[in-house]
């Protein structure tokens, strides 16, 4: 299989207009992928299915990523005059970068055997805009993990024919893999928590009872 | 009644080929040689409960192998598996339209507790939260022969069960609910998340 260069430019120059930007992967797993811009999305992916060479027709994966606000503290040294002095001074800056959700599919091709090709389509923030185009008319194996995307990240997909919730109730009004997700606090008795159950159990201890300092003549002894 | 007929004389009748028994002793006797449990099962534990009523470990040696698709000729509800919450309200519903007397075996640890999806925000965590539980059986999943002995233990329990009296079956004291209310979905949980007739959290202690 040619690589995301080459299946990038190839795209690019097949449908006018179209921006995809190689998304790096620097783990082990080293798997770079493709990510499109929300216009011209649908198309790319028509591209990837019908071309020749590539014929990317099995939709294996498709899921969600959120991705929270972050700020990253930079050091950067700055020259300043200072009291007549030129002087190299270290300041900090805060870089904030907002939150968004994303969508990664993952392509096969059966013809050919080859795969898998990557691609991501990033929503632009995480409230009202959480929205991308749908996959679904493209790769027909994307409805139902469309559908779950939506449910349990809550970004809504235009273009999907029966956008439903699929594993929560349809009453249900939280996104459940967000980050930032709370579960209602139901929180019960265990008799040996640890780890994030520890944690929830200390909030619903009762404060330990005033000791009257016995306690440290016997620990010491 | 069988309390009132002296053990030591009822064994002498016998002898004579007299057999003294009581109407609550035939009544649970032929209760409880013949439960129909509901078919239905939830996850891996309704595997288990597949291998139980087939032939290698054959549940119809204790009368219980008659699996009805119909909660109206069921006695008795193997809750085999994880109850989602979206599975909750159906699991209630169904028990609510079997006919008294019925009775709840309560199948392996998610049944029981929600088992390791606990602290999860989709599983509820127990069964016993809707509806009353005769046997549990812990497991992940209990082995068949776990479940052949909660089945003897209900059958015990049936066998003990009075007709009459101050002490009388739940079943026969017209008091006692026989249909327990189906929780609704609601914004973030099920609501009730429980329903505190039936089921009272274990109070934290230090």
């Amino acid at each position: 299989m040619e690589s995301l260069e080459e299946i990038k430019a190839r795209g690019e120059a097949a449908v006018p207009g179209a921006k995809i930007t190689i998304v790096p992967n620097p783990g082990p797993a080293n798997q770079p992928s493709l990510l499109l811009d929300h216009e011209h999305a649908t198309a790319i992916a028509r591209f990837l299915r019908n071309d020749v060479a590539l014929r990317l027709d099995h939709c294996s994966n498709a899921t969600g990523v959120d991705w929270l606000d972050r700020k990253v503290s930079k050091k950067v040294k700055v020259k300043k005059v200072v009291e007549g002095e030129e002087k190299e001074i270290e300041e900090t800056h805060e870089e904030f970068f907002p939150g968004y959700l994303e969508a990664v599919y993952h392509l096969y091709s059966m013809t050919h055997k080859h795969g898998p090709v990557v691609i991501r389509m990033r929503t632009t923030d995480r409230g009202e805009a959480a929205r991308l185009p749908s996959l679904t008319p493209i790769f027909r194996s994307a409805e139902f993990q469309e559908r779950e995307i939506f449910d349990l990240y809550g970004i809504r997909f235009d273009g999907h024919p029966d956008l439903r919730r699929i594993l929560m109730w349809d009453e249900f009004a939280d996104f459940p893999m967000r980050k930032d997700y709370r579960e209602p606090d139901d929180y019960e008795y265990e008799p040996t928590p640890h780890d994030d159950v520890l944690e929830k159990a200390k909030e619903h201890y009762s404060a330990r009872p005033q000791l009257d300092g016995a306690e440290n003549l016997t620990a010491q002894s | 009644m069988s309390g009132q007929v002296d053990e030591g004389l009822r064994s002498e009748l016998q002898k004579q080929g007299i057999w003294v028994t009581s109407t609550q002793e035939l009544y649970n006797w032929g209760r409880r040689n013949s439960i129909w449990p509901l078919q239905f099962g939830l996850a891996c534990c309704a595997i288990e409960m597949i291998a139980t009523a087939a032939s290698r470990y054959d549940l119809a040696r204790f009368g219980g192998e008659v699996f009805r698709p119909s909660p109206r000729q069921a006695d008795l509800m193997i809750v085999a598996g994880t109850v989602t919450k979206k599975m909750a309200p159906q699991i209630v519903r169904l028990y609510n339209q079997m006919p008294d007397p019925k009775y709840v075996i309560s199948m392996g640890a998610c049944a029981i507790s929600g088992g390791p999806f606990k602290q999860g925000y989709n599983v509820l965590k127990g069964i016993d939260r809707y509806i009353p539980v005769d046997v549990y059986i812990p497991g992940c999943p209990p082995r068949p022969e776990a479940l052949l002995h909660a089945f003897m233990e209900l059958q015990r329990k049936i066998d003990g069960q009075k007709l009459t009296g101050e002490s009388k079956a739940p079943f026969l004291d017209a008091n006692q609910p026989s249909e327990f209310p189906v929780p609704a979905f609601g914004a973030h949980d099920l609501e009730p998340p429980l329903n505190s007739d039936v089921f009272h959290p274990p109070t934290i202690k230090r």
